[in-house]
This record gives C-alpha cells, structure tokens and sequence, in this order.
C-alpha cells in the first residue's frame, strides 16, 4: 500500500503499526443499496472494537465494515486522544464481558483478559530486574577494571577477587590475586613511575569506555542518551515518540550505561534505570493485545514500569511508587498503584535473587546504624536543607544555559569530541584524590558509614583512648591527622563534583542525576557532621551541648549529616517530596530519621523554589519545548478562550468540511494545502453547525483505501458523513462514507469561558484540541499547542519555543 | 454462529500461541540468570565466614575468613589460632564482628561474558556497517548524504525497495534486507533529531 500521505515526517518503527498496515485491508461493501433493516447492537459492536469506536450505528453496512489498519494509530511526535483510547478500552471490555457468556472459550478469553495486566506486570519486574542486574554486575566490574585486573578470573571486580584471602586489617584492599596495572607490566607497584603508569592506564581505560559509549549511541541508538525522565514524562502526558522505548534503544541505553558508569564521569545510573524500566514495559506490552493496541493503557504499564525502574535502583519498591506517581506519570489511576508495586515488588526480589553486592542487600549504600540524634541537632539540618536548595538552584540554572549553549553554538556539531574532553578532564582531575577515584556510589556509602572500631579508613581515624573503650559504642573522639587529610580532600571533591556535573549531565551518554546530587550532599553533610562533632568535643561545656552531650558519650553521627545532606541535595534538584523521604527512608530501614530527612527536604524545596520555580526534569522539557502541559501550576490569568482560539481576526476562516457536500478532490486539496492535524465538520458552510471532527491520518487512510479497492470512487465522488446518503441524481458517481471516521462527539467550549476552566479540561480530560462554538456556532479551535504557547507568553518567555505539534 | 467465531477463535489461538510462545522464551531466558544463584550457593568457594577482630590491648587488629556454614559463624569457630588466652577470648570476641556472606561466582562470571559478548557483537556490527555494508550495497543503492535536511520519501522509499513493484519480499533474505533498511532509515532519522537538528534530547 502506498504510504506516502502519512508517512510525510514520521517513520512508524514499532512493529505492531506495520503489521497492521501489512494486512491487507478488510473488504468494503459500499453498494448503494442502504435499505437492508439493520441488525440489532449486539452484531453491531463487533466492528467498533478497533476503530472510531465512537458511534453505535449499526447498519449491516457498517457491520461488514472492519476497521482499516492504521485508523486509530497516531502519527510520530503527536498527542493521543485520551478519550478515544479509553472509550476504545471501554467498548473492548464490553464487548468482551458481553461474550463470554457465549461460550467456554470466550469465557476464559474474558479471564485471561482479565489477568494479563498482572502476568504482564510480573514479566515486566523479571525483566527490569534482571537487567539492573545485569548493569550492576558489569559497571562494579568495568569501575575496578581501570584500576587492575584480577588474575584468578578476569571476571572478578576487586572485592570478589580478595575474597577468599587474608586482608590485613589496615589494608583491606590488597591480595595477592588483584594486580594493578603498574604491578601487572612493570612488576612492583610503588614508586613515582608505577603512580604516573596507573595514572594513564585510568585515563586510557575511562576515554576507551565513554569513546566507545558514544560511538554505540550515534551509530544504533540516538535515543539512548541522556536521563530519559524528561521525556517520559512527556510520553506519559500523552505525546508519541517513536522508537524511544524500542529494543534497540533498550539494548544500547543498558550497554552504554554500564561504559559511561564505568568512565568515571560524574554520572549516575538512576534515570536511566527508568528508562530502561519503561522499554521493558514497552517491549512487553506488545506480547498483549490489550496493551498494544490502546495507548492510554499502555501509558498505564509504563508507569507501573517506571515504578520498577526506580524500586531497582534504591532498592525501595514503595519509593519507586511514590516517584512514579509525583515525577514521571501524568494519570495515575488507583488500579495502576497496586499495579506498580507489584511490579517494583518483583523487580526488587529479582535483584535481589541476583544477589549483584554478595550481602542480600540492593544497593551500595545501605545504612544500617540506629543511632538517636538531638532536636539541637535540627539547625545544622536546616542549615544542609539550604546548602541544597542553593546549590539545586545553581545547577539548575547553569546546565540549562550550557544545554542551551549546546543546542543553539557549534558546540553540539562535536558531540563525540565533547564527550571525549569531558572524560578527559574527569579522569584527570580524578585521579589524584582518592575520593573521586572511587566510584561515587562507593564514595556515598563510605561518607554514609559510621565509624566504629572495626574501621579503618581515613575518614575513621580519631585518636582513641583505650581505656574508656567500651564494646562498639564508641565516644565522640578528637580528629586524628586521618580525619584532617581527609577533610580537605573531601572539600576538593565537593568543588570538583559541582562543576563537573554541570557540564556532564545532558552530553551523549547515559546520564543519571541521583548519584552525584547525592554525593555532593553526602560529601557537604560529612564535613558539616564532622565540624559538629569536633565542636561538641572540644566545647563539650558550652550551653548548647552541656544538656545532652557530656563527655565521653556519642552523640553526633557524621554518617547521619551526610544522608541528611544527601537528601537535601537531591530534593533541590529534583524537587520531590514524599518519594524522596520515602526512598531514604527505605535506604536506613527505619524511621529514626523521618524529621531530620524531611526537615531537611522541606527546607531544600523551599529555598529552591524560591529562587527558580521548576526542577531539573521540567526545566529540560521547556528547553526542548516538549509539548507538556504542566498538572501542578494553577492557571491565574483572566483570559477568556476567544483569546486563544485560532483563527484570529486576521487569520483566513477556519478551514472546515461539510457534512455532505464536498467531493474527494476537495478534501485532498484541504488536505494537501493545510497541515493541520484535523477538522471540523459542519452541516453548510453557512450554518457552521457543528456535526462532528475528523482526524487528518484517518481522512488519508481512509480516502487512499478507497481509492484503491471501492469501485467507482473518482476526484467528484462525494464524501459524505452523514448515516445516509444525500440524494443526488443517479449518472453521478458512487458516493464515498466516511462516517466511521468521524468523532461525533468532539468537546466545546463557548467563547466567553475563561481560560483556567479550558486549561483544567485540557489537563483533566488529556484533550488534544477543543472547538469553540458562539451561540451555537463554530467559530474557532483550541489546539493543545496553542494553550501552551499562551501559557508561555503570559509567563513571559518565546512563545515559539514550543516546538513540537 | 461458527463463521464469526472460528476466525476470531483462529486469531485468539495464534495470537495465545504467539504470547505463550515469547513467554516461555522469556522465562527461560530468565531462569538461566536467575538459577545460577540457586544452585551455586551450595559450592565451597563461594560461601564464608568473615570476622573483623579490632585491635586490643597491644594485639592489632586481624581480619578472619573461613567457609563455614551459617550456623558455625560466630568467633569461636572461626578466630584460630585465638590470639589471646583463655579467660580473655569472650572479651576479645565480643569486640569481633563475624558476618556470613555468600555470591555466586557462576552468575558473575555468566554476566561478563554476556555482557562482553554483546558488546563484541555491537562493535562487529559497526565495522561491518562502516566498512563492508557501502562496498555490497554500491551497485544498487542511492546513498542519500547525512546531513541533507530535506525529506525525499519517494527517492528513498524507490531505492530502498529491492524486490520487484508488486511482488511480496517472500523470502527470508528479502524480508531481513527490507527490516535492515528500514532500521537503518530508522536511525538516520533518530540520528537527524537529535544530533543535528537538536529538536530533541539536548
């Protein structure tokens, strides 16, 4: 079939849309013989299961009518129709219910029906969970491959390699088994050219891993890079991208994470942990007929996918529910949340079967101190709560103007190159400090810890004093020189860290945000954790810790400040709330440290929003002009929709057609001469009375197929969307129905309603356009494009950027 | 009546046989990774018991291992030689930290060699793509430049079309041929949005 009419601009790339338009389409007997008595509604239904299942008019014509392939589907980089789909789903299950009572097999076709939601939820946990396996194994591996390699299996990362042997107690990490490479050519591994040969054997391993990395995404996958938050959200609100939650962007976005994890760029795997998640639930829903076929409900499994996708990465099912519900999904349904945590349940059992850290545990991370903190203790919380909000707000602000600056300069024609200098310069200035050697989850989880007597790191080197030992409960102790070297090495981190990720987040690789925004806060709250501790110590008589913190006795938790921190940070960039407290609580396993956690995220988000309103993900949307429609901001403006509408007063009238008087090659030429994405269809150009609307690919399709296999339809056959015929004199020829395609049922709004009502209805009811009717005329269209746009402009920013249609 | 519902039946079947048949691909696929675990746990290298003693008095601080099963992990079966006498050993093992750990070394070791073997099979594919593909494809190919911005469908739909007009790309060959092309067309566009135009992704 040809498909040059809606194939202009748009590449269908999942396979169910060219299977669909591979079918050859389904015989059409459009004889003018209309006076067959129609058969009652049950026969009826059976053709509204897949196509404009709007109208129930069942004539036997319509009966033998099936739907053409590829009515209904949607064109790349458009909005659905939210309420077609779910009226679709409706009609479905209907028609379904009202089957099964016919027989055996329709019944169990209604309760396999029924179930496949949930065998589909539990495909999709083993699925995500399985490939965060897979990615944690192979990045803890390719992270300890820059270093050295391991002679008793080339597969063993550093700690699996020392495993089995005896570690002194100082130095845990060396074994006889694990060589670095100055150890493995040279021979000896100390001395000042064993330091220089490790020192390019990193630079060489991290440069080889991000080359390789964004070679892989430009030459399979452009749309494995970046977070991917962003946009699934914009999927989630309605859009279609196509090809975004593929198989091969599945492939190269897992492949490639693990290379650009493993390079030591200041980046996480969290987001697009998400969004492998989501190509997961895309991939899956393809398996079912019910998922494949409706959007909107297959919107609902990426959700629940998305849920998953966070459960893997922090190892709490609960806060990947909650982060689905507050950041990524736009409709969330009550069904969708007991959905969603039994996908994130499983994908978190699967991991965990996986076993990828050898301690049962999911993450790096995991805190497992309960050590009571003070109400004092709430200011220096507070004081880690502003330290993130400031700095999510400069970030915020500078990454936006470099992703800018890389859109719009010649700096985004060299992306391999720029991928190449950034990993340079992180793997340079890395190097030295031990700190940012290490990979940062491991940095988080040593910041994370609390010093006990069976540590020995540097962060852990207070000077004891033997005799007041007691079990493990150690007192607040002086800092030893450790814990000073430490200290300023850590401050240097901390630089390093917020201006690198600045430049990092957004290039040509896989990007995740959560780790390093947490590593800055970990680090920033370890140092604050430790000027307390160190205060309390030295001035344990002062007033304010005479109360509760003698001498001798342990008060101050470091480890506590930099999760505080850690959350704080977080919580500024991203600007959650609930998820975020749930997350963290979920990392501690307890609710000991619920206040200062959300002490702390309230103060972040505060000082935030204070200083700029949007967070990170929403911030990349406006710059990439998705067409988001934003659910949280209530609309204050006292514009009225004849404000919005098109046409203006000095646009050409709105292009309509009629309901039964325009031929075939009038319509094309509508067609071929406007862009629009549909039209209304009135009775008479004089009347404007509203009949009904008409999608553009549906008028293509239909008016293609039949072209091709309706006898007698030429340029001057009339199309008519009425039930019958117009009455026209016999010598003219045969007339062409089109009235399946129609949407008789298409939203108004009068002219003088104000704009926040228009807005709400836009966002509630997930519209793509709105007609506006006066005195029950049509006078104009509200497109969803046009709200935003209007949106934009009351807000003061380009109206054009609003890219996509 | 039979007519209507056999062929809808017909459909329920191959569609059920389609699904049935991916599922049980795909929970086969998953029991490789996950049984790995299940069954390597009871190998001898892959579990142990690891003791953190501190340093006490003017002993210092050693780190014990021994694979021992769960219910032997404590101080006493794993610290040997004690290194204190006697009346000391239940004050200086209770300053010690004994933890049971297991992994399973078949399921990293499987991983990596996936992983790696993907990523090998990605890098051929490349150089193939790159270097070969041109020289086959040159004959009959009409190679539209990357960064021509102007969208010439019936150009690339007439050269991408191997097969005569009219007739079905029946055979295997001919079908993998046109599903290259069109994933190839595919990426070009992908490639376009986001590198060069920067319409998405920036």
């Amino acid at each position: 079939m040809d498909q040059k009419g809606y194939r202009r601009g748009s590449f269908q790339s999942s396979t169910s849309d060219e299977d669909m338009l591979e079918i050859a389409g389904a015989s059409l007997d459009f004889s003018m013989a209309d006076d067959d008595p129609p058969l009652d509604r049950e026969m009826g239904g059976f053709s509204s299961y897949n196509g404009g299942g709007m109208n129930g008019s069942s004539t036997m014509m319509d009966f033998l009518e099936e739907p053409l392939p590829g009515v209904g589907t949607y064109e790349d980089f458009n909005t659905i129709d939210w309420v077609r789909e779910k009226s679709r789903d409706r009609d479905r299950h209907r028609e379904i219910t009202s089957r099964s009572k016919e027989s055996t097999w329709a019944l169990i076709h209604s309760v396999s029906d029924a179930f496949s939601g949930w065998l589909l939820m539990l495909l999709i946990g083993l699925l995500a969970g399985s490939l965060a396996g897979l990615i944690d194994i192979s990045a803890h591996w390719m992270t300890d491959l820059k270093e050295g390699v391991c002679l008793a299996g080339f597969w063993f990362n550093h700690e699996h390699c020392c495993w089995k042997s005896n570690t002194t107690f100082t130095d845990r990490d060396k074994c006889p088994e694990w060589k670095s490479w100055s150890q493995l050519i040279l021979g000896y591994g100390e001395g000042a050219f064993a330091y220089i040969l490790n020192y390019f054997m990193y630079v060489s391993w991290a440069l080889l891993f991000s080359l390789l990395a964004v070679l892989l995404v430009k030459g399979f996958a452009p749309y494995a890079c970046g977070s991917g938050i962003p946009e699934i959200k914009t999927i989630l609100s309605g859009f279609i991208i196509r090809g975004y939650l593929g198989k091969w962007t599945l492939i190269i976005k897992t492949i490639t994470l693990v290379l650009a994890v493993s390079s030591g760029l200041s980046l996480g795997k969290e987001g697009p942990l998400v969004h492998v998640a989501c190509c997961c639930g895309n991939i899956l829903c393809h398996l079912f007929t019910k998922y494949r076929k409706n959007e909107a409900k297959r919107r609902e499994v990426l959700s629940a996918a998305a849920a998953a996708g966070v459960s893997v990465a922090f190892g709490a099912p609960i806060g990947g529910v909650l982060f689905s519900l507050e950041e990524v999904s736009y409709y969330f349904p009550l069904k969708t949340l007991w959905r969603s945590f039994f996908a994130a349940l499983v994908a978190a059992f699967t991991l965990r079967s996986i076993n990828p850290f050898g301690n049962s545990r999911l993450v790096l991370f995991y805190v497992e101190f309960h050590m009571p903190w003070h109400l004092l203790e709430l200011v220096p919380f507070i004081l880690l709560g502003i330290f993130g909000g400031l700095w999510g707000a400069f970030f915020i602000r500078s990454n936006i103007a470099w992703c800018r600056r890389r859109k719009t300069t010649k700096l985004g024609k060299y992306p391999v190159l720029e991928v190449f200098v950034v990993t340079a310069i992180t793997a340079v200035l890395a190097f030295p400090n031990e700190y940012t050697r290490m990979s940062t989850s491991e940095l988080i989880s040593e910041l994370f810890n609390d010093c006990g007597i069976l540590d020995s790191s540097k962060l852990c080197e207070y000077v004891n004093d033997f005799n007041s030992t007691k079990g493990d409960d150690l007192p607040d102790r002086a800092a030893g020189p450790g814990v000073y070297t430490a200290m300023w090495q850590l401050a240097l981190a901390l630089i390093m860290k917020v201006f690198i990720t600045i430049f990092t987040f957004g290039m040509k690789v896989p990007s995740g945000l959560f780790i390093p925004s947490m590593a800055v806060g970990a680090i920033a709250g370890r140092l604050l954790g430790v000027a307390v501790e160190q205060l309390a110590f030295y001035h344990h008589d002062w007033a304010i810790f005479s109360g509760w913190c003698s001498q001798g006795a342990d008060c101050i938790t470091p480890g506590l400040y930099a999760m505080v921190g850690a959350a704080a940070c977080l919580g500024g960039v991203t600007r959650m709330t609930v998820s975020l407290v749930v997350i963290m609580f979920e990392l501690t396993g307890g609710l000991e440290y619920i206040v200062p956690l959300m002490a702390a995220a309230m103060t972040s988000k505060w000082v935030a929003d204070a200083i700029g309103r949007e967070g990170i993900y929403d911030a990349h949307i406006r710059l990439n002009g998705y067409p988001f429609l934003e659910a949280k901001e209530e609309f204050s403006h006292k514009t009225l929709a004849m404000d919005v509408m098109r046409p203006r007063r000095s646009d050409p009238p709105l292009t309509v057609i009629t309901q039964d008087s325009m031929t075939v090659e009038d319509v094309e030429t509508i067609i071929n001469e406007t862009t629009y994405s549909g039209y209304p269809v009135v009775v008479s150009r004089e009347s404007q009375r509203l009949v009904g609307f008409v999608l553009r690919r549906d008028l293509i399709i239909s008016i293609e197929n039949a072209r091709k296999k309706q006898d007698g339809i030429v340029s001057t056959s009339i199309i008519y969307f009425t039930d019958h015929s117009p009455p026209l004199p016999p010598s003219s020829p045969s007339m062409l129905k089109l009235r399946s395609i129609l949407d008789l049922s298409p939203f108004t709004v009068t002219d003088q309603t104000p704009m926040e009502i228009v807005v709400d209805i836009f966002r509630k009811l997930g519209l793509r356009q709105c007609l506006v009717t006066h005195n029950g005329k049509l006078l104009g269209i509200i497109t969803k494009k046009d709200v935003l746009k209007h949106i934009a402009q009351l807000a003061n920013q380009d109206p054009d950027s609003i890219l996509f249609n | 009546g039979c007519e209507f519902l056999f062929p809808q039946a017909s459909m329920m079947f191959a569609q059920c046989t389609r699904l049935c048949a991916t599922s049980v691909l795909l929970i086969a696929l998953l029991c490789c990774i996950l049984s790995p675990p299940a069954q390597a746990s009871k190998s001898s290298e892959d579990i142990r018991c690891k003791c953190i003693c501190p340093p006490y008095r003017n002993i210092s601080g050693h780190i014990y291992n021994k694979n021992v099963s769960q219910k032997d992990c404590n101080c006493l079966h794993v610290v040997e030689p004690m290194p204190v006498p006697g009346n000391d050993v239940e004050a200086y093992c209770l300053l010690c930290e004994c933890k049971y750990e297991e992994r399973s070394t078949t399921t990293i070791k499987v991983i990596i060699i996936i992983y790696l073997s993907v990523v090998g099979a990605l890098l051929l594919y490349m150089a193939f793509l790159v270097l070969v593909d041109p020289l086959i494809r040159k004959p009959d190919a009409y190679t539209q430049p990357l960064h021509n911005e102007e969208e010439n469908e019936d150009a690339r739909s007439l050269a991408t079309a191997p097969t005569p007009s009219g007739a079905r790309a029946n055979t295997v060959l001919e079908r993998v041929e046109g599903a290259q092309q069109r994933w190839k067309r595919q990426v070009q566009e992908q490639r376009k949005t986001v590198f060069d135009r920067h319409k998405m992704l920036s």
